[in-house]
């Protein structure tokens, strides 16, 4: 392959990175908002999703034309976890602008006082996040896959938040909105370590060539041959 | 592993009886050695690709197979290649039935100044053909096999090399095929070729598979990925990997393989 | 270039209608068509119907010697020999030097060996009893064997020369589809290879037709009144007639034209072999139609 192949590929990287960076502070700064009740901070998240959404067609499409050079083994693998990934960081964002415009909404009403499960269910997505980024910047396999299991004490903070939510919706029925809007947030973040787990997957792959998705151990060794 | 994965495992090995089995085979030009201690088997009915940097062995390996180094002055070849169980390095071995069953397409079209059909008839009267009506008949099949019948079927008595280079490459096949070999020797058959025309031959290989076993070198790697089954992978006459050519180009084991996949080398 | 070609086209010129104005009195149909008889200084009577045919015998049977020999030589250096070994230097080699050899060695050669060695010995087993040489005596057959000796190295180089422009993925080709090496030689590379072969026919014939030092003392006679019909007879020479005429006649003068007239006909004779040998060529070449 030649230089200028492998300077796009590093573009390529750097991109995602770049990408990655914006959501990532999207989804701080969109949880933020909600813990301050920062109409402010809200606005900004807003404003970065639009960034997000031009880094990802810019990736797809630099991808593209590197896919076009018929790249193979490690360099295949890179320029296409890229664009899974790029697909998920590109979904991050989203959710935080949906957890920016909820946190909006409940800014305008007196908080709930009982909710600190929400910080708790940041901080344990974004710090999936961070590791899950991290590995596929320092190729690190293991470190991604350590992120997957962290998935479900995440999921089960969302099970746990969407239960007591319920139960205050009954008994006060005036906080049914803030309530159903928690709701909402709370269901992004779990959405957002959903994503990390999946770049970590896809990490896994981009180190091993091992597809570790959905539970199954499939190697590129065992495909099939071609048909006789 | 599951169970399923265990099954399709042992379908796999069976499907791959050896054809060609080499084991320690090295050759000497003089005093430069171009391969070093190869062991490796060819499966029956299967694509196989050698690839590999220029001056690695891998064009030494194939011409072994049908002794064709044997024409090289000063060439030393030892070690064992067996075909159908054969050894065709015995004393005894007669070359001309040897290349009868193992046929062999060059990488410059090289057909004789004659007319097409003269050119396939060529390798039947080698063999003690004699009869027109069969001879004809065996001329149309092989050119219907190397799908070059219906391009040419007007004029099989013009010369061979009033014909595109394509077309002269897919008589060269069709002139190999009419002896009804068991394998088909190709080096770097397309490299000569624009698009369409390796594109018909690259066609025309995965249809040949059914009846012959194929070995081809190739420096194209897409090309291998695109019709082969199993690769090896040949550095300064030595074997660094073979394996299915999946695993080759999305995940080779070595390396070395890695770095000549990805265009990393030299 | 042109001014090259020009001076030489202006020799030959010159050198051709010198001939031509010093000849063409005595040329006639009459002369290429009658033999010459004891009188051949006389320019009403001369003839040299002999001569044509001696000289015509002699090329021939030097053909018939020169090109199987010459060819399978050929082939052996490019197509079987070893490029390096010891016995292929040593036979280009001799093909080399053969080539320059002055004729009159050739001349003596031929005389010492083909007519004394090989003519001697077969006296020697074939007539033990007579006393008369019959084989040890000049010959058609000497002569035409120390031509064909004289342009060996001519027919071999012209050979090796078309077999090496054959491209070598023709034999490839061949051998891998089972042919031996001598079934590749006799279909592909002869086939291919023979209008340079027969070029190499046209050289020899060229170079041999004029020649008279290897003839003089292996079978040139000064008179002799029939055609050769054995292959044991001397013969009469358009070359070597035309040394007589320049050297033994009585009347310089007179015999002048007989001597420039004898000369058109050698060239005349050289230039019809040549051109048949060419349309032959031609004529294969067609054949073989081949597009490179």
């Amino acid at each position: 392959m030649t230089q200028h192949f492998l300077n796009e590929l590093d573009r390529l990287k750097d991109c995602l990175l770049m990408m990655a960076s914006r959501a990532e502070s999207a989804a701080k700064t969109a949880t933020r908002a909600v813990v301050e009740r920062d109409d402010e901070l809200a606005k900004q998240v807003e404003a970065t999703d639009h960034e997000i959404d031009q880094l990802e067609l810019e990736i797809d499409e630099l991808a593209i034309q590197l896919l076009a050079k018929a790249p193979l083994a490690r360099d295949l693998r890179l320029i296409t976890v890229a664009m899974k990934i790029c697909t998920d960081l590109e979904r991050v964002g989203d959710e935080a602008t949906t957890i920016a415009r909820r946190a909006r909404e409940l800014s305008y009403e007196p908080q709930l006082k009982e909710f600190v499960d929400i910080p708790r269910m940041v901080g344990k997505a974004m710090a999936m996040m961070d590791q899950a980024l991290k590995a596929f910047v320092n190729e690190d396999a293991d470190s991604a896959r350590a992120v997957i299991p962290q998935d479900k004490a995440v999921d089960a903070l969302n099970r746990q938040l969407h239960s007591e939510l319920t139960d205050h919706m009954v008994k006060d029925p005036k906080s049914i909105t803030r309530c159903l809007n928690l709701m909402v947030i709370s269901k992004s973040i779990e959405r957002i370590a959903d994503h990390a787990k999946n770049i970590g997957e896809v990490v896994v792959y981009l180190c091993e060539a091992t597809d570790i998705r959905h539970n199954t151990a499939r190697n590129s060794e065992q495909t099939h041959i071609q048909n006789p | 592993m599951s169970q399923t994965q265990i099954e399709n495992a042992a379908d796999h090995e069976k499907a791959e009886a050896p054809l060609i089995v080499t084991r320690d085979l090295s050759v000497h030009y003089g005093a430069v050695q171009a391969l070093n201690q190869i062991s490796l088997n060819v499966s029956e009915h299967l694509v196989t690709a050698f690839i590999g940097p220029s001056g690695c062995g891998k064009s030494t390996l194939l011409r072994c197979f049908n002794r064709m180094n044997d024409l090289i002055d000063h060439v030393k070849t030892t070690g064992k290649v067996t075909i159908a169980g054969h050894d065709i390095y015995r004393s005894d071995i007669d070359v001309v039935q040897l290349r009868k069953k193992v046929g062999m397409v060059f990488q410059k079209s090289n057909p004789f100044p004659k007319s097409i059909r003269e050119n396939i008839m060529y390798g039947l009267r080698l063999h003690g053909m004699r009869e027109s009506n069969r001879l004809n008949e065996v001329v149309e099949s092989s050119l219907r096999s190397a799908a070059l019948w219906d391009e040419v079927k007007d004029r099989l008595d013009t010369n061979a090399l009033t014909l595109s280079g394509g077309q002269q490459q897919r008589l060269c096949i069709a002139r190999a095929i009419a002896i009804q070999p068991e394998i088909l020797l190709m080096d770097e058959p397309a490299s000569a070729l624009d698009p369409v025309a390796t594109a018909k031959i690259e066609e025309l290989i995965l249809t040949l598979k059914e009846r012959y076993t194929i070995v081809i070198v190739t420096h194209n790697m897409q090309q291998a990925t695109r019709i082969s089954d199993k690769t090896a992978f040949f550095y300064l006459g030595a074997l660094v990997e073979y394996g299915n050519t999946q695993a080759i180009f999305t995940n080779p084991k070595n390396r070395q393989t890695e770095d000549y996949v990805t265009g990393r080398f030299g | 270039m042109a001014f090259a070609t020009a001076i030489i086209l202006a020799f030959a010129a010159v050198i051709l209608s010198n001939i031509l104005w010093q000849g063409w009195e005595a040329f006639s149909w009459r002369f290429i068509t009658s033999r010459a008889d004891q009188n051949m200084f006389d320019s009403q009577q001369a003839g040299v119907l002999q001569m044509i045919a001696g000289t015509s015998a002699r090329v021939v049977l030097m053909t018939i010697f020169v090109m199987p020999i010459g060819v399978i030589t050929a082939i052996y250096l490019t197509e079987y020999a070893r490029k390096d070994s010891l016995l292929t230097n040593l036979i280009q080699s001799a093909v080399n030097n053969l080539a320059g050899v002055p004729s009159i060695v050739f001349g003596l050669f031929g005389l010492g060996f083909f007519v004394n060695f090989i003519g001697g010995n077969l006296d020697l087993i074939l007539r033990p009893e007579q006393a008369a040489p019959y084989w040890r005596n000049p010959a058609l057959i000497w002569a035409s064997l120390t031509l064909a000796v004289m342009t060996l190295p001519v027919v071999i180089v012209s050979t090796e020369e078309a077999l090496k422009a054959i491209p070598p993925g023709l034999r490839e080709a061949s051998m891998a589809l089972g042919a031996t090496r001598l079934e590749t030689v006799i279909r592909i590379v002869i086939p291919q290879a023979l209008p340079g072969i027969m070029t190499g026919g046209v050289l020899a014939v060229g170079r041999a037709a004029g020649e008279v030092a290897p003839i003089l003392f292996t079978g040139a006679a000064y008179y002799m009144s029939g055609y050769p019909s054995h292959l044991t007879d001397q013969f009469m020479d358009l070359g070597y007639h035309i040394f007589i005429l320049s050297t033994q006649s009585p009347d310089i003068e007179g015999t002048r034209s007989i001597l420039y007239a004898t000369v058109i006909t050698l060239l005349l004779l050289t230039f019809t072999l040549n051109l048949l040998t060419i349309l032959m060529r031609a004529r294969i070449r067609t054949k073989l139609r081949t597009f490179h």
